[in-house]
């Protein structure tokens, strides 16, 4: 699945080489791939734990607004309101979870419930109008993603480092994949099967959260149409590229990384060629049907490899 | 055809585990009437009968699964009531039930320390479980090609062992093993029968094994019960019977069972 990831990398690299310039690489990977792989970190836990959140993205409209609602209508603090607004992320992914798990509801529509909610409220209280950041909020950018041209995709690498050690090299990681690998054995292992689905559900919702303040910052303004469903399908294409398993059970974060890479790197190339980003669905979808075939039929030699 | 030896079942003084009139219903249907039985320790003990006949209830019972109807357990000569598994457990009565607790994406360390992780500075110290495991198959003689395979990769037999090598390593008093050679080839099924042997030697744990070859059983056993119709109806020592007078009963019973059937 490594394998395939980097393969498509080096594939649409090359193809794109063309329009591979400074300020395309710039924008790529300052600004667009963050914002995909910070979400996918997330995404990923939740498939191999044997879940997906539908909701994220629109975690990521809303988190600004309800920062900048605190602020400017509550007279919250500026930095109080940020935490508030990156817990609004921890709280959906709690509701999401307790949906899910306790109430047991699939969380394909636990979250597209949760999702609708959160964007009709986010478009219902914003009258659908772009706002400012307010200046109280705007300065702790500076920290937090939002400082020099490359700010953002360093917290994006230093969380993606974070997320793999998480998955691979602790005791919730390797419970993670256990979950999504045999639900009822790990439960008979004595692990606490909900915890672990809370929890990734939670991570999901503060990193959308994350990703929602870092565009605001980004772009100096908190707009309505940043955040629908279309972060969420990035990262989940991202994820699945790189060699997450829809049915859980396996999945790696570094696969997640370069899943990014390549759809941040299309989106923006395209764009710049001027070809309509509606034709960017397409490829997308393309990625995710040549990179699962290919996935499959990988696996299918293997098998008859005998190991 | 009722050979309980009821001087047998009456207890020993060193018994690990003694069951009294066990009786199982699901509603209106008996899973089990009235199970009577021992497990001495240091003991391997063969559990057979036909299906159907409780074999997997009265494991389930053993095991905390499921509590019984009526009847007593007593452990070490003392009365429990088996709550839960994880209560099970902390007494020291642990089950292996064909595969199901393996996740085939981990591999065999990984599995073996599943949810007993040895951890460092809250990492995972991957090198030293390596080790032990390796360390832990090699002594109970189990042989696989990498302890670094995920365990989908090996054979049914190899993943067994696996399963059962990972009970043995809590510890157990009592080690329930639930059909561990159902679809097993010989070969396979010979990995497993050296590995209950081998816990035989070593005199630890007392083992209760339910399977369907009688001759693997009278095999690895020191034991037979024959489990008919939710009792107990034959105790022997595996030297005192033979394959085929077991099967014999087993037949016997059917046919019996299928003439009351016709008559009624």
């Amino acid at each position: 699945m490594f394998v395939i990831a980097v393969a498509s990398f080096v594939g649409f690299w090359l193809a794109n080489s063309a329009f591979v310039s400074t300020t395309t690489l710039t924008v790529t990977f300052n600004n667009t791939f963050p914002a995909i792989i910070i979400i996918a970190l997330g995404e990923v836990f939740l498939l191999i734990c044997g879940e997906i959140d539908l909701s994220v993205g629109f975690v990521v409209g809303f988190a600004p607004f309800f920062t900048h609602y605190l602020d400017d209508f509550y007279h919250v603090p500026g930095l109080l309101a940020i935490l508030c607004g990156l817990l609004l992320g921890v709280v959906v992914g709690w509701v999401n979870g307790f949906l899910t798990v306790t109430v047991g509801v699939p969380s394909f529509i636990t979250t597209l419930g949760t999702g609708f909610v959160l964007w009709g409220t986010m478009l219902y209280t914003s009258h659908a109008q772009p706002s400012g950041v307010p200046a109280n909020i705007a300065h702790y950018g500076a920290w937090l993603g939002g400082g020099n041209k490359y700010s953002w995709l360093i917290w994006a690498v230093a969380l993606t480092a974070v997320f793999h050690i998480l998955l691979t090299r602790t005791r919730w990681g390797l419970h993670t994949v256990s979950v999504g690998g045999n639900l009822l054995g790990s439960r008979e292992a004595g692990i606490k099967v909900a915890r672990i689905k809370y929890g990734n559900f939670m991570f999901t919702g503060v990193l959308g959260a994350l990703v929602g303040m870092q565009t605001m910052w980004y772009i100096s303004s908190i707009d309505p149409n940043s955040g629908s469903y279309t972060p969420m399908f990035n990262a989940v294409t991202a994820a699945v590229i790189g060699g997450t398993a829809m049915l859980g059970g396996s999945g790696t974060i570094i696969g997640a990384f370069f899943g990014a890479i390549v759809l941040a790197d299309l989106s923006v190339g395209f764009a710049v060629e001027g070809v309509s980003a509606n034709l960017l669905y397409v490829i997308n979808g393309a990625a995710i049907l040549i990179a699962m075939v290919a996935n499959v039929q990988l696996a299918r030699l293997r098998e008859r490899g005998g190991r | 055809m009722t050979e309980t030896a009821s001087g047998e079942t009456a207890g020993h003084a060193g018994d690990v585990l003694r069951v009294e009139h066990i009786a199982k219903n699901y509603g209106a249907v008996t899973a089990l009437t009235d199970v009577t039985m021992r497990l001495g320790k240091g003991e391997v003990l063969g559990l057979i009968g036909d299906n159907g006949a409780g074999k997997s209830t009265l494991l389930k019972i053993l095991c905390g699964f499921q509590a019984p109807t009526s009847g007593q357990i007593f452990l070490d000569g003392r009365e429990v009531a088996l709550r839960s598994v994880d209560h099970a457990r902390s007494l020291g009565i642990d089950a292996v039930y064909q595969d199901l607790a393996l996740v085939n994406q981990l591999t065999v360390y990984q599995n073996m320390f599943l949810n007993r992780e040895k951890v460092r500075w809250r990492l995972v110290s991957n090198r030293a479980m390596r080790r032990e495991a390796r360390e832990h198959l090699d002594e109970m003689g189990v042989q696989i090609p990498s302890v670094n395979v995920p365990v989908a990769r090996l054979s049914g037999g190899q993943r067994q062992a696996i399963a059962v090598a990972r009970s043995v390593f809590s510890d157990p008093k009592i080690l329930l093993l639930d059909e561990p050679l159902a679809a097993m080839g010989v070969k396979e099924g010979a990995i497993i029968l050296d590995l209950i042997r081998r816990l035989k030697e070593e005199g630890d744990v007392s083992v209760i094994v339910i399977a369907h070859n009688y001759a693997q059983v009278l095999a690895v056993c020191d034991r037979v019960n024959l489990l008919q119709g939710g009792r107990i109806t034959l105790d022997k020592r595996s030297e005192e019977t033979s394959a085929q007078a077991l099967t014999e009963l087993v037949v016997a019973e059917y046919r019996k069972a299928l003439q009351a059937r016709i008559a009624s």
